[in-house]
């Protein structure tokens, strides 16, 4: 017979405060085949589960029902805890009186009875619970990182130097991201490049990391420790074992027009390319979209020049099929571009630029080489307006959230300016000033103080042109919000940041949640932040949300000794909360008719068929069979089972079906 | 019928639906406490014969909710939860099954304020319908001539 202990956690005040966790107990403690009911401050504190291990062992326990948070936050601790106490683990199961009852009604008695219920209903299926062994499955000690950014390099170089293999894929044809793009850093105004570069030659160089750039994720399978990843190698069209990367082609290229993406727009590169000059690795690509030959069929200029013979028209995209223990996702962020902004005339008047452009503007490797010079005549802009929250913090622009860096990059662009432009003057309309981090508002107190920048607290409203001028109407909430006009030779938006796109397709190709405006999601806003929901796939920068370089590093970091914890142990342990085929004696064998509609509906591959044979080998049945190893347990199978068949560890047809029973019935 | 509180079971997923639920809580959103949550680790678990079930027993509303196409933790399972659903409803419909009494919905796990809102919602309305006690009228009288004939 069953002997259920239950244990009311009263979570501080969080669950007390409206349910009355006493009454719980009592009430609980009075139903059949419930040995032990007790009420405690804080179950998962270490008294606290001392009472569960102390009453498995005093009451003999057959299962435990530990009333308290979310099984999504403290399951394991709570089965941990029953392990300990010489229960199997699988004996346990949590009713969530916190997130599911105390934090989202009133006190009141309904309340109450609403968490009796619950813990009612989990006492009913505790008692259809079956002790379960944990599955144990391989670990590939191969890491894949997802995009070469400075997050990506982070991670990879942190796995790669603990002794593990590293895959990094990036999609365009040099790792550095947006990093590579920027001119100098705040808040120290160190040359970006200048210590972002030796870390990409480490990637390129180290033994443990192969790198596919021009590549991308194709699809991905398997679970933690076994994925199995397909990666597209987009064709560059020559033989990257041959190519020296002289460069040659790249200048006898005759379509020279094409917006470069690295300069962003502010510059022109040929079809044949290498983005910029630390690219690594240092080989171009033809960008077979504006190539002349892929468009007209004739030019191969390219071929003609090349030194070593290595461009090859015709090579396809090749398909790599890896296998992946964890992946940490690192693809980054975007800004907002052009047409967002129509009332700012930014994509009208070519004085209107955003921050990545200002940035490549005062890069010394930039279209200008690090000149601030207007787009539109080349002339060094005497007055130049930047404007904070250019999208960002904007309910109304559908962005609500603030973008992090905007405050840090326009203090450091108006300061670069005032370096660059002695006699020049700076604006910044600006909402807040955002500067948490280590020695960020000192930083925004020297562009204002010893830079001079005119901070006007305030929006701008509009932007036109006259005269050749941008006249910029905003206000001055200081000056009790007094109207300001500014005659600007050129203005730089902070648009706000965004996620990267392709960051949906991404996140539905690995199965990781996303939020409203793509970014990806951690498993925990604060306890969780590197991990997904996904077990094996973590995070890393700002394609979890903007974020400025020294968190992109921390974080990246993070993932990195997430990923060696998990290739520490060659084996790791599964819940076996997977599916199972009846088995019976002969002539039945199993209750499954082997009609194998479940195989066409499991996303795993996970059903196999098993022949029953008579002694000379005659097949008598066919039936299905769940690879314990490849069953994830979503249970598709279960519902779609025609004879009832198969069943679910952890969430059988009895167990929910006594679930429903308790919940709606009075006891 | 204007003290009636219904009763409503949700059938929801661990990782979209679930775990919206459980943002829910930790945003301090209040919603109506007539819904109790039946976790299932994918709404392709939810066997629909499980709602009738519900209904039999006692449950006046029933809110199925996972997550957004194309999102699903294990790839397919809310595809094959909607092709079921879409196969369920026209069969219950054309049964006699008051199908208002059933919310099919997707809330992720970053959509904690639409999860109390979906509750609000389909509560509000099973307010209005009143018990479910046609249903429950029909499968007790059935059993109960069931066995009388024996």
């Amino acid at each position: 017979m069953a002997r259920i202990g239950v244990f009311v956690c009263h979570c501080g005040e969080n669950i007390s405060a409206t349910v009355d966790c006493g009454k719980v107990a009592e009430t609980i403690g009075k139903l059949k085949h419930v040995a032990y009911s007790t009420d405690y401050k804080y179950m998962c504190s270490d008294p606290g589960q001392t009472i569960i291990k102390d009453a498995i062992k005093e009451h003999n326990l057959t299962g435990v029902v530990v009333s308290a948070c979310s099984p999504r936050m403290h399951e394991p601790t709570f089965r941990k805890a029953c392990a300990e106490g010489g229960l199997n683990p699988f004996l346990c199961e949590m009713a969530n009186l916190r997130e599911h009852c105390s934090w989202v009604h009133e006190k009141n008695d309904l309340t109450t009875e609403k968490a009796i219920d619950i813990v009612r209903s989990q006492v009913e299926k505790v008692k259809l619970n079956s002790a379960l062994q944990p599955i144990k499955v391989p670990v590939t000690r191969t890491a894949l990182v997802i995009g070469g950014g400075i997050a990506g390099i982070q991670s990879a170089l942190d796995i790669a130097n603990c002794g593990h293999k590293v895959v990094m894929v990036e999609r365009s044809p040099s790792i550095g991201g947006h990093m590579s793009q920027l001119s100098e850093t705040f808040p120290t105004l160190d040359c970006s490049q200048c210590i972002l570069t030796p870390r990409m030659v480490e990637v390129a160089q180290h033994p443990n990391i192969t790198l596919y750039t021009y590549a991308e994720i194709e699809s991905v399978e398997g679970f933690i420790g076994n994925f199995k990843v397909k990666i597209r190698k987009k064709a560059k069209s020559l033989d990257e074992k041959i190519c020296t990367g002289c460069g040659l082609c790249t200048t006898k290229c005759p379509q020279k027009k094409i917006p470069n993406e690295f300069e962003q727009g502010m510059g022109m590169r040929p079809a044949i390319y290498i983005p910029f000059p630390q690219a690594v690795p240092n080989r171009p690509v033809i960008d077979r979209e504006h190539c002349t030959y892929y468009i007209k069929g004739k030019c191969k200029v390219c071929e003609i020049v090349c030194p070593t013979k290595a461009i090859r028209f015709d090579q396809p995209d090749e398909i790599l099929e890896l296998e992946i223990g964890a992946i940490v996702v690192s693809t980054g962020f975007d800004i907002k571009h052009a047409d967002f902004f129509p009332e700012y005339g930014y994509g009208k008047y070519k004085d209107i630029i955003d921050g990545l452009q200002f940035e490549r503007l005062a890069s010394a490797s930039g279209p200008t080489t690090g000149a601030i010079l207007r787009p539109s005549d080349g002339q060094v802009p005497k007055n130049i307006v930047f404007i904070a929250c250019a999208g960002s913090r904007d309910p109304a622009k559908g962005i609500a959230y603030c973008s992090k860096i905007c405050c840090m990059y326009t203090a450091k662009h108006a300061m670069l300016y005032k370096h660059k432009v002695h006699e020049g003057k700076a604006h910044v309309f600006y909402m807040d000033i955002r500067s948490g981090g280590k020695n960020y508002d000192e930083f925004v107190r020297r562009a204002i103080e010893e830079d001079h920048v005119n901070y006007i607290r305030g929006r701008v409203s509009t932007i036109y042109e006259r005269d050749g001028k941008l006249i910029v109407k905003g206000v001055d909430t200081l000056l009790g919000a007094q109207p300001v006009e500014i005659v600007a030779d050129m203005v730089v938006l902070a648009t706000a940041g965004i996620a990267s796109s392709g960051a949906e397709e991404l996140a539905q190709k690995l199965h990781v949640s996303y939020d409203s405006h793509k970014f990806f999601a951690e498993a925990h806003p604060k306890l969780k932040p590197v991990e997904t929901n996904t077990a094996g796939i973590f995070l890393a920068g700002a394609c979890q949300n903007p974020k400025d370089i020294p968190d992109t590093v921390s974080q990246a970091s993070g993932a990195a000794v997430k990923v060696a914890a998990l290739f520490s142990q060659s084996e790791l342990t599964r819940e076996p909360l997977v599916a199972a085929v009846n088995r019976s004696g002969p002539p039945m064998y199993s209750t499954c008719v082997g009609c194998f509609l479940c195989q066409s509906v499991c996303p795993y591959q996970a059903i196999e068929r098993e022949d029953f044979k008579t002694r000379d080998g005659k097949i008598i049945k066919t039936v299905a069979k769940i690879n314990e190893g490849l069953c994830q347990g979503c249970g598709t199978c279960v519902a779609l089972c025609r004879s009832k068949s198969i069943d679910l560890q952890g969430y059988s047809n009895n167990q929910v079906y006594a679930e429903v029973v308790a919940l709606l019935n009075e006891y | 019928m204007s003290d009636f509180e219904p009763k409503v079971v949700a059938f929801v997923c661990n990782w979209c639906t679930y775990a919206g639920a459980d943002l829910t809580g930790t945003s301090r959103i209040k919603y109506a406490s007539n819904v109790k949550i039946i976790r299932f680790p994918c709404t392709g678990r939810i066997d629909f014969m499980l709602l009738l079930k519900a209904f039999a027993n006692g449950a006046d509303g029933i809110i199925v909710s996972g997550c957004h196409p194309n999102d699903c933790h294990y790839t397919s399972g809310n595809f094959h939860a909607k092709r079921r659903w879409i196969m369920f409803k026209e069969l219950m419909d054309f049964m006699g099954v008051d199908m208002n009494r059933i919310t099919f919905s997707w809330v992720s796990a970053a959509e904690g304020a639409k999860w109390a809102d979906v509750v609000n919602t389909t509560v509000t309305r099973l307010r209005e319908m009143g018990p479910y006690v046609s249903y429950r009228d029909l499968v007790n009288k059935s059993v109960e001539e069931e066995v009388k004939n024996e």
